[in-house]
C-alpha cells in the first residue's frame, strides 16, 4: 500500500498511457495506442467504438489476464497483475458450462471465497432472485434461451460482489426486445449491487442509455478519441432530445453519418475534449 | 471418421426414451426407431433364404437358415456354447479394461502436457498408421499364444480410439474457457477436474465406444490367430476344421448380435451420463 506519486491515483481504476501489441503473422500490430482512462468508484462507464479499436483488449489488461502491454493499469494505485475476485466480467457469449446447472454454473465462481458453506448457498440464492431466475436452479444452460443465459452469466460474475463489473457486449448476441429489456435489468442491478461498472458494446444507443459516461474509441490504432459526460434527467429517456442528441453526437464521432449533422458535431466535440474541462 | 460421425448422428437423434429403466429403454429405442432399421437386415437373411433353396445349390456350402438356427438352439441347450460366448466375453471385458484404461490415461497425459504431446505425439501418430495385425507376431512372442497373449493383443485394440479420443478431447477445450477458467481463478486442478474433463468427457465417450467395437473384433482375431481355446473363434476354428458351414454362420450371427448388444449398450450409458448435451 505505497502511496502512488500521481494525481491520477485518486481514482479507483487508472489506465494510464496504455498500449498494446499483438503479432499478427509476424507482424506487430498496434492494438491499442496511449489509452488513458480513469474510473471513479461506482461510476458506469461505456466504452464504444468499432470492431477491432482494442475495447474487449482494454478489458483482458484490466483483467489481469495478459500483462504484456505498454503503461499502467492501477487499482487504487496498486498495479494489475493477475485476475482477482475483485474484478468479473460478462462475456457476449454466456460462457456458461453446459454440463453444470444454473445454480452449479453460479456457484462454480465461489470456489476461491471465504465464504462458508452455507453462507454460499446463500449468496448463490440470492443471486439467482437477482437475476429473476430462482425457477430455474436446476435447469441446465441448454434448456435456457440466450437472454436467461446471459442473466445466469450476469448472476455469476456478481457472486463475488466484485468492485469491478466488466461487461464485453454482454447483449450483443440477443434479440432487439430482449437486449432491451436486460439493459434494464443491468442497470437495476449493477446499482443494486454498487458496483463499478465498464461495459465495451457495439451498440451506441445502449452505451449512452447505461453509462455515466461514454468513451469513444477509435480504430487504428485502438485509442480514446472522445469522453463524453451523460448526465441529467433525460438520460435514460430514449425517446427525449437529449439522450437522441447525445446517441446522434457519439454516432458523428464514429463516423456515421446520421441526420446530415455529424460533421459539425464531430468538430464540436472535438474541440470541446481538446479544451481543458 | 465415419464411425464418429456415424455415433454423433445417432445422439443426436436419440433422446431419452420415457421408461425409466435401461432395459425398457432400450425396448422403447428400438420400437421408436420403426420398422425402417429392419428392413435391410431382413431382406439379406430372405436372400439367404432363398438362395439356400435355390436347385444347384449345395447345402454344404451355404446352409439354410433353418439349420443355423437348429444349430443354434442345439450349441445352447445340448451343448456349451453359451460356456464359449462367455469365455470370448470375458477375454473381452479383460482386453478392454486394460487396453482403455492406458488409452485414456495416456490419453489424459498428451493432451493435458505439452511437454508431453511434443515428445510423444508424433510416434503414436506413427504407431497408429501401423496396422494391428502386424502386432500378433510381436505379442505371441512376448506373452504367448495363450490367455495372456490374447488379451494383450484386444488391449492394443482398445488402447487406440481410447488413446486418439480422449487426447483430442482434453486438447480441443476451447481457449474461452481457459480464459473464464483464469477469471475465476480455478488454478490448474480446478481448471482439469471442473472443466477439462467435463469438456472432453463426450469424446472420450467415443473412444470408449469405438473401443469396445474394436476390442471385440480383436477378440475373434486373437482367437482365430493365436492358440485354439474356448471361445466363438475357437469354435469357429473347430467348425472350419469339421467342414460346418452353418456352425460357422451360426458364430457370424453371434458376433454381430453381441457387437449389437455392445453398441445399444454404450449408446444407453453415454445419453445417461451426458444427460446435459442431449437436454
Amino acid at each position: 500500500m505505497t502511496a502512488p506519486a500521481r494525481e491520477t491515483a485518486a481514482h479507483a481504476l487508472d489506465i494510464s498511457h496504455v498500449s498494446k501489441r499483438f503479432l499478427v503473422s509476424g507482424r506487430k500490430m498496434l492494438a491499442l495506442s496511449g489509452v488513458d482512462l480513469h474510473v471513479d468508484e461506482g461510476e458506469f462507464v461505456s466504452i464504444v467504438g468499432a470492431s477491432g479499436c482494442g475495447k474487449s483488449t482494454l478489458l483482458r489488461l484490466i483483467l489481469g489476464l495478459d500483462t504484456d502491454y505498454e503503461g499502467e493499469v492501477r487499482i487504487d494505485g496498486v498495479r494489475v497483475k493477475t485476475p482477482g475476485l475483485d474484478r468479473a466480467i460478462v462475456f457476449q457469449d454466456h460462457r456458461l458450462l453446459p454440463w453444470l446447472n444454473v445454480r452449479s454454473n453460479i456457484a462454480v465462481a465461489l470456489r476461491h471465497s471465504p465464504l462458508g458453506k452455507a453462507e454460499k448457498a446463500e449468496r448463490v440464492d440470492a443471486q439467482m432472485r437477482l437475476v429473476g431466475l430462482e425457477r430455474f436452479s436446476d435447469a441446465y444452460p441448454a434448456q435456457l434461451s440466450g437472454g436467461m443465459a446471459q442473466r445466469v452469466a450476469i448472476a455469476r460474475a456478481l457472486v463475488n460482489r466484485p468492485r469491478f463489473l466488466l461487461l464485453d457486449e454482454p447483449l450483443g448476441a440477443l434479440d432487439a426486445l430482449t437486449r432491451l429489456r436486460l439493459q434494464n435489468e443491468l442497470l437495476r442491478i449493477v446499482r443494486q449491487e454498487g458496483a463499478t461498472a465498464i461495459l465495451v458494446t457495439h451498440d451506441v444507443d445502449e452505451a449512452v442509455y447505461l453509462g455515466d459516461r461514454v468513451v469513444v474509441m477509435r480504430p487504428d490504432p485502438g485509442r480514446v478519441a472522445t469522453v463524453l459526460s451523460v448526465s441529467g434527467p433525460q438520460t435514460h429517456d430514449r425517446s427525449s432530445p437529449g439522450f437522441i442528441g447525445l446517441r446522434d453526437q457519439v454516432l458523428a464521432l464514429l463516423g456515421v453519418a446520421y441526420n446530415g449533422a455529424e460533421l459539425s458535431l464531430a468538430r464540436e466535440a472535438d474541440a470541446r475534449e481538446a479544451a481543458p474541462a | 471418421m465415419n464411425f464418429t460421425v456415424a455415433l454423433g448422428a445417432a445422439r443426436a437423434k436419440s433422446r431419452p426414451g420415457a421408461g425409466p429403466g435401461l432395459l425398457s429403454r432400450l425396448v422403447s429405442k428400438l420400437g421408436a426407431s420403426g420398422w425402417r432399421p429392419w428392413l435391410a437386415p431382413l431382406a439379406a437373411l430372405l436372400v439367404w433364404e432363398i438362395g439356400a433353396h435355390l436347385p444347384g445349390v449345395d447345402a454344404r456350402f451355404l446352409p439354410s437358415l433353418e439349420a443355423v438356427a437348429v444349430r443354434g438352439w442345439r450349441g445352447f441347450v445340448h451343448d456349451d456354447l453359451f460356456h464359449h460366448v462367455l469365455a470370448s466375453l470375458g477375454r473381452d471385458l479383460a482386453g478392454f479394461v486394460l487396453g482403455a484404461c492406458a488409452g485414456v490415461s495416456a490419453g489424459l497425459v498428451l493432451g493435458f502436457s505439452p511437454l508431453a504431446q511434443r515428445a510423444l505425439g508424433p510416434t503414436l501418430m506413427t504407431y497408429r498408421q501401423i496396422s494391428l495385425f502386424a502386432w500378433i507376431p510381436l505379442v505371441s512372442m512376448w506373452f504367448g499364444g495363450n490367455e495372456a497373449g490374447k488379451i494383450a493383443f484386444i488391449a492394443m485394440a482398445a488402447f487406440q480410439p481410447t488413446l486418439v479420443n480422449s487426447w483430442r478431447g482434453v486438447a480441443e477445450v476451447p481457449k474461452s474457457y481457459r480464459e473464464l477458467s483464469n477469471v475465476l481463478l480455478f488454478g490448474r486442478l480446478g481448471f482439469v477436474w471442473l472443466i477439462a474433463l467435463p469438456c472432453a468427457l463426450p469424446q472420450i465417450f467415443t473412444g470408449l465406444h469405438s473401443a469396445l467395437i474394436c476390442a471385440w473384433a480383436g477378440t475373434v482375431g486373437a482367437e482365430l490367430l493365436f492358440n485354439i481355446a474356448p471361445g466363438i473363434g475357437g469354435q469357429m476354428n473347430e467348425g472350419q476344421q469339421l467342414f460346418q458351414m452353418d456352425r460357422l454362420l451360426l458364430c457370424i450371427l453371434l458376433l454381430g448380435g453381441v457387437g449389437l448388444l455392445f453398441n445399444l449398450l454404450a449408446r444407453a450409458a453415454e445419453r445417461r451420463l451426458l444427460r446435459w448435451r442431449t437436454l
